[in-house]
This record gives structure tokens, C-alpha cells and sequence, in this order.
């Protein structure tokens, strides 16, 4: 398998993560589901630092982030598939 | 599949096995430091192990301060100790706590003496105890008589995709045969505390983990937060690693756990483990330093760190082996990891091979490797204090 560039844990994510560097806009990642090694190909909409994650579907404000199949907090913002997801459109549910 | 597999340790008088053979000059307070780093400094083949507290502390906190110190000089690489303090009665309540373990220990107290006087003195007995124990061999020892702890810091999603799941994967084929391990970070755990709770041994175990992880958010967080946390919980290191929450971070972090093994107690911080072989959780900070010195203090003597930004930490009595699965970490700042797990984001290396890298390293590091940590002079030694002193 050609190397991926995008990891999802779990096939309930909603958001996986870029695992190489210079990601830009407009690029076709390959992206591999860990769990099951299944994969698929997603178009990223910004520019995306090694490590950081992208909408794997269109999200609404409110929505629930899933990764490794759990809640990982809220999003703030709507998000559409293959935009870039961090503080600034996702935030905890804690404290 | 691990079960010939040994290394070369220092069998101690009371059974435990040390990977590393020190001469340690601890001190009982601050202002003992110079006294102990002047011994050091003096006798070659001696380690100083200077921290800021030890005086004024009370209650709790001072049982704590005590079980670190003691913890520490109990720790099996150290060979012998040569405890140094202001005063005489904590100077030898800290020299009776290690002297329950056999080996060599004498305290010196300052009061009365003067530093040149007592730095005279104490480097005499440190000289003696260099002799008597830098000759000593290591034998055969099965990797079961190890005692690894494990901790991740400067994390990022590489390090729930790649370099925790090899320490996990370690714990799940080690902890069967026998090992001790430790994972902590208690806040840390916040956001998968319910997945913690249920990888508890007994229901009562797991109760007893969320009543610390309870009274951390009560204790600590609720008090004194300012904020939502998001520029501890997680740092700013993870957020530039992409980490956003801290239930992501969690989630990754608890990957260090595996998938089968369960942990069998709770402990208290620098607490040693009573129950036998297995896995314990112990309430820590989520700082590394912290983390590391109360894990050491508690016995363990080799400690699994994967990370994903780099953290640079080492620890003076403990070698910490470096582990990431972030392949720009490599690229820039690869002088400081000891397991290169990056092939697994490239699905190159399954993590069970990562695993058994880790393991492999583990083993050369109990034989005398030096760590990257150790190579790089790392000797991050922090006290983990509860509260304010008298």
C-alpha cells in the first residue's frame, strides 16, 4: 500500500489526522482506517500541519467530535468535510 | 515469546534487580544541596540529587516528601547512599527508610558541623562506598525482575497512533510474565476516565481510581483553575502537535495501557507497589519531571517516555528511553529519541513490531545502554509538593 497520508482510528470518527508533512489545499490524501486497514480519499480544504486533524464529513455547530470512536468534545463551529479541525472550531466538554 | 529473554542487572540485597549501579548524595532539604553537589564533586563515580524543598513541610505533604526521599535512595540502581540534611532527626528518619533495603547508607547532618566540615566527612564515606560498589557485576537476570514505568509528555496524535500503542503493546505481553508497570497522569486521564475506570482489575480498584481521579478535579482543578485549562490541559506543545481537547489527549494517552492487561491497584504518589507483578496506576501530576521522580522513587528502575513534539526529559536514577512515532520529531530533534516507531503512521511497522522495538531497547538499557536522556545529561529530579508549607 502506497504510504498515507491521513490516519483514522476508528471507522466512527469523524475527524482523522494528517501523518505527513506539507499537506496544502487541494490535495487528495489517501487515508487508512487503522482498526481495519479499509481506506478511502478525502480532498483537504486548507493547509494542514503534520498531527493536525480534518472534518472527515460535514459537521454541524454542536455536533459531537469522535475519535478512537469516543467523544473527544464539541464542535463550535459548522465544519464542512476536508477542513482543517482545532481550537478554533473544536472545543472540550470538560472543565 | 518473551520468555528467554534477560539482561544483565545488579541483583540487590533485598532480591530487586537495579540496571544502573550509583553512588547517590541525597539530599534531605534545600539548603543541603551544596554540601551534597561539594561531595560530588569531590568523589568521582557519585551522583548529587539536589531539589528545592524539605524544610517547613507538614502532614501530608511531608509523608510525601519523605517517601520520595527515601523511595529514591531505596531505589535498586543505587548502590549506596549517602543521605546529607540540616538536622539530625529527619536526616536519619530518611537513612532508616533505606536502610530497610540492606544496602549501604550513612547520613550526615550539617548543624553544629559547618559544610566544610560535614563535606569532609561525608565525601570520606562516599569514597569508601565508590570503592566497595563500582567493582560489583551484573549477572543474569530474567526480563520479569524488571520494574517499567511509563509516561508520555509534548504529545501530540501521533503519539495515541504510534508511540504509546508500543508501550501498551509492551505492557501486554510483559505484565503477563511478571513485570511491574505504572502509568499515572492523573488529570491527564480526564475525558477517558470512565475506559480507565473500567480497565481495573476488581470493580473496588476502579472505584478507588476515580475517587483520585475525584478529588484531583476537586482538589486541584476546581480551586484554582482560571480558565476552561486549555493552555495546561492540553499545552501548548500538544495543541501545535494538533491536539485540541483533553479527551483526545487522554484517549491517546491511555494507549500506553494496551489492550489486555488491567491494573491492579492504586497508588499513592511515590507509594510502592505491595500486590505483587501486574500494572498500577499511581496519582501523579501529568508534569514529567514530577511524574518520573515519584515513579522512581516508588522502585522502578526503567521508564518508557514516548512523545510526539520531543520532550527532553531524563531523570538522574532512572534512564528514560525516548519514543516517538512522529517522523518531523525524528527529523529535527532525533538526537533525543532512543525508538523510532515513525514507520507505523506510514503503516511501514504494526504495532506489535513496535512493541517488540521498544522491548528490544528496554532490554539494551537494562544492559548499560545509555539513553538519549542520559547521553544528554538529562537529570530532571522535582519533588511533587501537595500544598503550601508551614
Amino acid at each position: 500500500m502506497s504510504v498515507p497520508q491521513l490516519l483514522v482510528h476508528d471507522r466512527r470518527d469523524n475527524v482523522g489526522v494528517v501523518v505527513v508533512e506539507g499537506v496544502e489545499a487541494g490535495d487528495e490524501l489517501l487515508c487508512v482506517v487503522t482498526e481495519d486497514n479499509s481506506d478511502f480519499r478525502i480532498t483537504a480544504k486548507h493547509d494542514v500541519p503534520i498531527g493536525h486533524k480534518i472534518a472527515l464529513s460535514d459537521l454541524a455547530n454542536g455536533d459531537t467530535a469522535i475519535k478512537y470512536g469516543e467523544d473527544i468534545g464539541k464542535f463550535v463551529a459548522d465544519i464542512s468535510k476536508g477542513e482543517h479541525v482545532h481550537t478554533h472550531n473544536l472545543k472540550t466538554k470538560r472543565w | 515469546m518473551s520468555s528467554e529473554m534477560t539482561f544483565n542487572g545488579y541483583r540487590r540485597e533485598n532480591g530487586r534487580v537495579g540496571v544502573r549501579n550509583y553512588v547517590a548524595i541525597l539530599p534531605v532539604d534545600d539548603i543541603s544541596n551544596a554540601a551534597c553537589e561539594a561531595v560530588a564533586n569531590n568523589i568521582k563515580g557519585t551522583i548529587a540529587l539536589p531539589h528545592a524543598y524539605g524544610r517547613l513541610q507538614f502532614g501530608e505533604d511531608l509523608e510525601l516528601h519523605f517517601r520520595t526521599m527515601i523511595g529514591t535512595g531505596s531505589n535498586p540502581n543505587i548502590a549506596a547512599c549517602v543521605v546529607i540534611g540540616i538536622e539530625p532527626d529527619w536526616t536519619q528518619q530518611i537513612v532508616d527508610g533505606i536502610a530497610k533495603t540492606g544496602k549501604r547508607v550513612v547520613g550526615f547532618s550539617i548543624e553544629q558541623h559547618g559544610d566544610i566540615e560535614t563535606i569532609a566527612t561525608a565525601s570520606r564515606t562516599a569514597k569508601t562506598f565508590v570503592h566497595e560498589t563500582s567493582g560489583w557485576q551484573r549477572e543474569e537476570c530474567s526480563y520479569s525482575d524488571l520494574w517499567v514505568a511509563a509516561k508520555c509528555g509534548e504529545s501530540d496524535t501521533t503519539t495515541g497512533l504510534a508511540s504509546c500503542p508500543a508501550v501498551g503493546n509492551m505492557y501486554d505481553k510483559w505484565i503477563p510474565g511478571g513485570i511491574y508497570g505504572c502509568f499515572g497522569e492523573t488529570t491527564e486521564i480526564t475525558g477517558a476516565e470512565h475506559i480507565c475506570a473500567a480497565r481495573a482489575a476488581t470493580p473496588e480498584v476502579g472505584e478507588k481510581f476515580m475517587r483520585t481521579w475525584q478529588a484531583y478535579q476537586d482538589e486541584v482543578v476546581e480551586p484554582y483553575k482560571t480558565s476552561d485549562l486549555s493552555d495546561s490541559q492540553p499545552t501548548k506543545g500538544n495543541i501545535a502537535g494538533g491536539l485540541t481537547t483533553i479527551e483526545e489527549k487522554a484517549l491517546g494517552n491511555l494507549e500506553k495501557i494496551g489492550k489486555q492487561v488491567s491494573y491492579i491497584d492504586v497508588l499513592e504518589p511515590a507509594e510502592a507497589p505491595e500486590q505483587g507483578p501486574g500494572l498500577y496506576f499511581m496519582d501523579t501530576s501529568s508534569a514529567a519531571a514530577e511524574c518520573n521522580t515519584i515513579q522512581a522513587a516508588a522502585g522502578f528502575v526503567v521508564h518508557c517516555f514516548p512523545t510526539g513534539q520531543g520532550n527532553i526529559i531524563g531523570n538522574p536514577i532512572m534512564p528514560v528511553i525516548k519514543i516517538t512515532g512522529n517522523p518531523r520529531t525524528v527529523r529535527t530533534m532525533g538526537e533525543h529519541i532512543d525508538v523510532d516507531v515513525s514507520g507505523v503512521v506510514r503503516r511501514e511497522m504494526t504495532i506489535p513490531e513496535a512493541g517488540d522495538a521498544l522491548i528490544d531497547m528496554i532490554l539494551q538499557t537494562a544492559n548499560g545502554r545509555l539513553t538519549a536522556a542520559e547521553a544528554l545529561g538529562h537529570k530532571e529530579f522535582v519533588m511533587t509538593k501537595l500544598y503550601r508549607s508551614a
